[in-house]
């Protein structure tokens, strides 16, 4: 629902075997979920490139969400942990290049988590709303 | 075209141009570092346009045919507004047009200027600085009427552009500066005629990363602790990287023969992204996050904490060509 003519554009990447399961399990018990965010299934955490994420935001994304597999559960044994990782590091960049850094949030979801995905959307799209349009100056 | 050469004979060669825009010297030195092969480019080329060497105006240029210029070696970055009236003009007037050096392909140090403002910079330039007297709080003015007529100076831009940021490219040789042996091979395939790589391709470089020029020896990296490069005396052998120095050459191309390495410092990576690769910074942090060894938070953050400056580091020499170009105001 826009407000103030402001509707947020949330991009979601998911890993497959959890985040991906965890937000259709939201969709088949009929939880709501913003739809601000759009998701995209990625086959593991650890498949996320940093240039997803910056391109995303380039591209007009407001915001982006990472979700994959709670610690010790990825499928590949460690590709949240590689995800964790640059996470931070994608923080810490966004930072120096004068972003706000909540812009980018990850979350761990497992498959029977769907309540935890609806909630998680749902508190993104209110933060990325208290935040504004992401405009980039070239 | 024909034209006298120093024997009196007529004789036709390609005509070559060379321009400077927003950059340090440093590739035309490196072109001079040709050394005695440097006397070889006169007698391959007519040099129709040098400013660093010869004296020819811009409207000499300017009343150039289109496409009569066989070659342009562009140096330099897009900081102010004739940067980007001779990008233009040269595209125009030349057949091939090429990025020369880091400035042209992807901003370089003048680039880092996108970290901060225009205001900034001219308040640090033209008020700030220590050694600045400037009670009137004068500032360079594009457009000023004196008694004599209207004089005029460039726009200086809000941001610093690379080369193909501002026209079409055709060859990309990168390098701060290029490395006078790769520059030397592009001359001669040039001259040979021999069949050109497809365009908008970077030439004069390997297509690998620095690392496997690199002669240091590497091990399963894992790292616990960043340090700079002054903080600790670096083992001669080892992999820079895996004593926690920050080097970047697992994001950079190969070509240099790595130089920096080779001399105990860490590769700064003005070589450029390795093929593949859009964003060297992003690449950059994708390797240093693949060797942190922790899997905590908390732990990972006190870490990446001691990586001073992430955008100057991992951006020192593309963040005009970054995803987002600069750093936001
Ligand atoms: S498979 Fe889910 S995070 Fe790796």
């Amino acid at each position: 629902m826009p407000e103030n003519g402001f509707n947020p554009k949330i991009v979601g990447f998911l890993c497959n075997w959890c985040a991906y399961s965890g937000a259709d399990l939201a969709g088949v018990s009929r939880i709501q979920s913003s739809p601000t965010l759009r998701p995209i299934r990625v086959m593991c955490s650890g498949r996320i490139d940093p240039g997803f994420v910056f391109t995303a935001l380039k591209s007009g994304a407001d915001g982006v969400l990472l979700a994959g597999c709670h610690p010790g559960d990825c499928h590949y044994s460690e590709g949240n942990y590689l995800c964790l990782r640059r996470t931070l590091m994608m923080k810490k960049l966004l930072g120096g290049f004068g972003i706000d850094e909540e812009r980018l949030r990850l979350e761990w979801i497992s498959a029977s988590e769907g309540d935890k995905y609806s909630k998680v959307s749902w508190e993104m799209e209110n933060r990325i709303r208290e935040l504004g349009p992401l405009e980039l100056k070239q | 075209m024909t034209m006298q050469d120093v024997a009196g004979q007529t004789a036709t060669k390609p005509k070559l141009a060379l321009y400077w825009a927003a950059s340090c010297g440093g590739c035309e030195i490196a072109i001079l570092e040709l050394h005695e092969k440097v006397l070889e480019v006169p007698a391959n080329f007519d040099l129709v346009f040098w400013p660093v060497a010869m004296d020819v105006k811009y409207a000499d240029v300017e009343g150039m045919e289109p496409d009569s210029i066989d070659l342009c070696l562009f140096n330099g970055a897009i900081r102010t507004s004739e940067n980007e009236h001779l990008a233009q003009v040269l595209r125009e007037k030349s057949k091939t047009l090429v990025a020369f050096g880091s400035c042209a392909m992807e901003g370089c140090i003048p680039g880092l200027a996108n970290a901060t403002t225009k205001e900034a910079i001219f308040n640090a330039a033209y008020h700030a600085s220590p050694s600045t007297v400037n009670p009137d709080r004068v500032e360079p003015q594009t457009i000023w009427d004196l008694p004599e007529g209207q004089v005029s100076l460039p726009t200086f831009f809000e941001s610093v552009k690379t080369l193909d940021q501002v026209v079409d490219v055709d060859y990309f040789i990168p390098g701060c500066p290029p490395e006078a042996h790769r520059i030397w091979e592009v001359i001669e395939l040039i001259v040979s005629g021999g069949p050109l790589p497809p365009p908008g391709a970077v030439i004069g470089a390997g297509d690998q990363t620095v690392c496997e020029e690199c002669l240091r020896t590497r091990e399963e990296k894992r790292i616990k602790e960043f340090v700079r490069p002054h903080q600790i005396i670096a083992d001669p052998e080892l992999c820079l990287l895996d004593q926690g120095i920050v080097c970047m050459g697992p994001a950079t191309r190969s070509g240099c023969g790595g130089l920096c390495v080779g001399a105990g410092s860490p590769c700064r990576g003005c070589y450029g992204p390795p093929p593949n690769v859009r964003d060297q910074g992003l690449n950059m942090m994708s390797a240093l996050a693949s060797v942190v060894d922790a899997t905590e938070a908390t732990e990972i953050q006190a870490i990446l904490d001691q990586i001073a400056d992430p955008v100057g580091t991992f951006h020192r020499f593309s963040l005009p060509h970054s995803t987002f170009g600069r750093v936001q105001p």
